[in-house]
């Protein structure tokens, strides 16, 4: 029986929470495949690879190495497709993230099977089956995997991490043969000077629109979003404004989010903002036009003026957070 | 520099989904066609690099008979001819998508391949890495900035919470993020000059891959909430349901 490939992902050495995702999203298809979960760690010698059978890993193995601290797509690729080449695995399962949405098609295009992207659940019971958004969560594919192997990258915050007392015996595996070197070559990762939460990842985002008249006035949904421990999202016309960098974009043409809970401030909530924010599992929604459209999509709203209602908010957060 | 662009037909953004009677896809019926938004980053860059050191730039689609327009498009901001590879119908799998165009790209003798960071339909945000890969040739994706000097490039990527550097030689192929640059909007006399710029159409024979569509549905309805109150006096009731009710924290 072959098994599922999980591609970990880690940031400093540090295996990320969406890999943990992706781990409890592998187990519980092998559970109902009756397979075992293996997973690859690629990165830096000290990467720390520890506990990972609590997440769900039956084994995992190890590709580490000074070269592999930073993405290097060619390297990464060519590591991950061996593993996953000859057919020991029916599917190769990663994080949606930026790298996973970057690896996750190299993989395909060598193993020559097909991707499904961004998925939001998988079930095994009747061959592989995933949903997934599409026009920015607008509608949902229910979608049969009929190729095999395949690879599939999981959305972040899909899944919840399990808990799980698995072997997770560490093996590292050997480079093969013909290492051939990057082909494009990631020279370095500059965080920007305030290393901020990204917001496709966020478990809370505050997102800002137009509602808040300067970018000065951003700073008010820095101090919600820091009240709460959440990372802050923009419209797309604050973005287009230069207010906000292209990063904090919430949209269908900027990130797709979902957050336990996104506060919508100043947002109108145009049908390209909602198709990127409308899967968040609460939605609160201040805004002083009571027929604003997001409020047709909120759990909560305020009906008011940001500068009056949002430093009060943000007090009795503090607040409450406190007690 | 000879440059391709790979443009997708997508519907317009603004487009409110209605499901077919099939089940497994959308009515067509009154939705407006357009450029992929992120093709638009890319067929703004080729124009940008073909100012800088001439050449030619061409763009490639795989669709419908009514793709056309699309390349006309493109053609109206500055494009110098069109390919359709036409297919009445897109399979789901991005492998097979990335085939044919990788196929067609293979016989121009492009010094660089440029594609959107996504598709605002599939949302697959593949095609184009795997279009590289199969072609073996260095990518970036997401590109944010982009710089070329004699056939030696560096682009910048936006990852979470940072930017990455990466550099590689040409041929390569790069996908544009949002950010990379302001596209242009076609003017009157581009759109008079489109229509007599070369389109070659061919037809394409696509596999269905391995993946089969289930079912296409509407995501389920918010269940409509509740404004709890006017200005920063219902401040008290919103954290208390959020801490109580939503248990957000
Ligand atoms: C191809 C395409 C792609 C797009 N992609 C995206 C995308 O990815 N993401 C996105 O967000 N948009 C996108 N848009 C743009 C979208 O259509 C809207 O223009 C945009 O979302 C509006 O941003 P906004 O809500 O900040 O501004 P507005 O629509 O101007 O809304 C401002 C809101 O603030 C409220 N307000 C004003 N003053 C106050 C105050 N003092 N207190 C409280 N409320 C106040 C107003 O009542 C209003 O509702 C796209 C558009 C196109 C054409
Ligand atoms: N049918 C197509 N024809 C031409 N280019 C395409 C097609 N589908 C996808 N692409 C290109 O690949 C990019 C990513 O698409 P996707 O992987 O489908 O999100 C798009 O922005 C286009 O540049």
């Amino acid at each position: 029986m072959s098994d599922i490939l999980t591609v970990l992902e880690q940031r400093e050495g540090v295996v990320k929470r969406v890999s943990h995702e992706a781990l409890a999203a592998a187990r519980a298809l092998a559970d109902e495949l009756g397979c075992e979960v293996h997973a690859l760690v690629i990165g830096p010698p000290d990467t720390d690879v520890t506990g990972l059978g609590q997440y769900g890993a039956d084994k995992v193995m190890t590709s580490l190495d000074e070269e592999l601290t930073l993405y290097q797509a060619s390297r990464y690729a060519q590591i991950a497709a061996d593993q996953a080449m000859g057919g020991a695995y029916t599917t190769v399962i990663l994080g949606a993230t930026s790298l996973g949405k970057d690896l996750g098609p190299r993989i395909a295009a060598r193993l020559g099977c097909p991707l499904t992207s961004d998925v939001t659940s998988i079930s095994g019971v009747d061959g592989i089956v995933v949903t997934r958004p599409v026009f920015a969560g607008k509608a949902i594919y229910r979608l049969k995997i009929t190729g095999s192997p395949s690879v599939i990258t999981v959305r972040p915050n899909a899944v919840a991490p399990v808990a799980a007392s698995n072997a997770g015996v560490v093996e590292e595996v050997s480079a093969s043969d013909d290492v051939k070197p990057a082909v494009a070559r990631t020279l370095e990762v500059r965080a920007p000077d305030n290393a901020a939460l990204d917001v496709a990842e966020a478990a809370i985002v505050v997102a800002g629109g137009r509602g808040l008249k300067e970018a000065e006035h951003f700073k008010l949904v820095e101090g919600l979003a820091q009240a709460l421990g959440g990372a802050v999202g923009a419209s797309r016309a604050v973005v287009d404004a230069g207010w906000r960098p292209h990063s904090e974009q919430v949209g269908q043409t900027g990130k797709t989010v979902s957050p336990n809970l996104y506060i919508a401030l100043g947002i109108s909530g145009a049908i390209q903002h909602l198709a990127g924010m409308r899967t968040a599992k609460v939605i609160v929604a201040i805004n002083k036009d009571p027929d604003a459209p997001i409020f047709k999509v909120a759990d909560y709203g305020i009906v008011g003026d940001v500068f009056e209602v949002v430093p009060r908010l943000t007090e009795a957060i503090v607040k409450a957070r406190e007690g | 520099m000879k440059i391709a662009v790979c443009i997708k037909r997508v519907p317009d953004t603004e487009t409110r989904i209605k499901i077919a009677a099939d089940g497994k896809s959308i009515d067509e019926s009154g939705v407006k066609f357009v450029l992929n938004p992120f093709d638009e980053y890319a067929v703004e860059e080729a124009l940008k690099l073909k100012e800088q050191s001439n050449g030619e730039v061409v763009a490639i689609c795989l669709g419908p008979e009514a793709a056309q327009e699309t390349l006309r498009t493109a053609l109206a901001m500055g494009v110098d001819r069109g390919i359709l590879l036409k297919a009445e119908r897109l399979p789901r799998d991005p492998l097979v998508v990335a085939r044919a165009l990788a196929a067609e790209l293979e016989q121009g003798g492009y010094d660089l391949a440029l594609f959107g960071k996504l598709a605002v339909d599939d949302y697959d945000q593949a095609v184009g890495t795997i279009v590289a890969e199969l072609l073996a040739l260095p990518s970036v994706s997401a590109v944010t900035r982009l710089e070329i000097t004699d056939g030696h490039a560096t682009a910048q990527r936006e990852v979470e919470g940072a930017v990455e550097l990466v550099e590689f030689s040409l041929p390569a192929v790069v996908t544009a993020e949002k950010g990379l640059n302001e596209p242009r909007y076609p003017a009157l006399r581009g759109i008079m000059l489109a229509k007599k710029k070369p389109l070659d159409i061919k037809e394409v024979e696509l596999d269905e891959g391995g993946i089969e569509v289930l079912e296409l549905t509407l995501p389920p309805d918010r269940k409509s909430g509740r404004i709890v109150g006017e200005g920063a006096a219902a401040v008290p009731e919103l954290v208390e349901a959020l801490r109580n009710e939503a248990k957000v924290f």
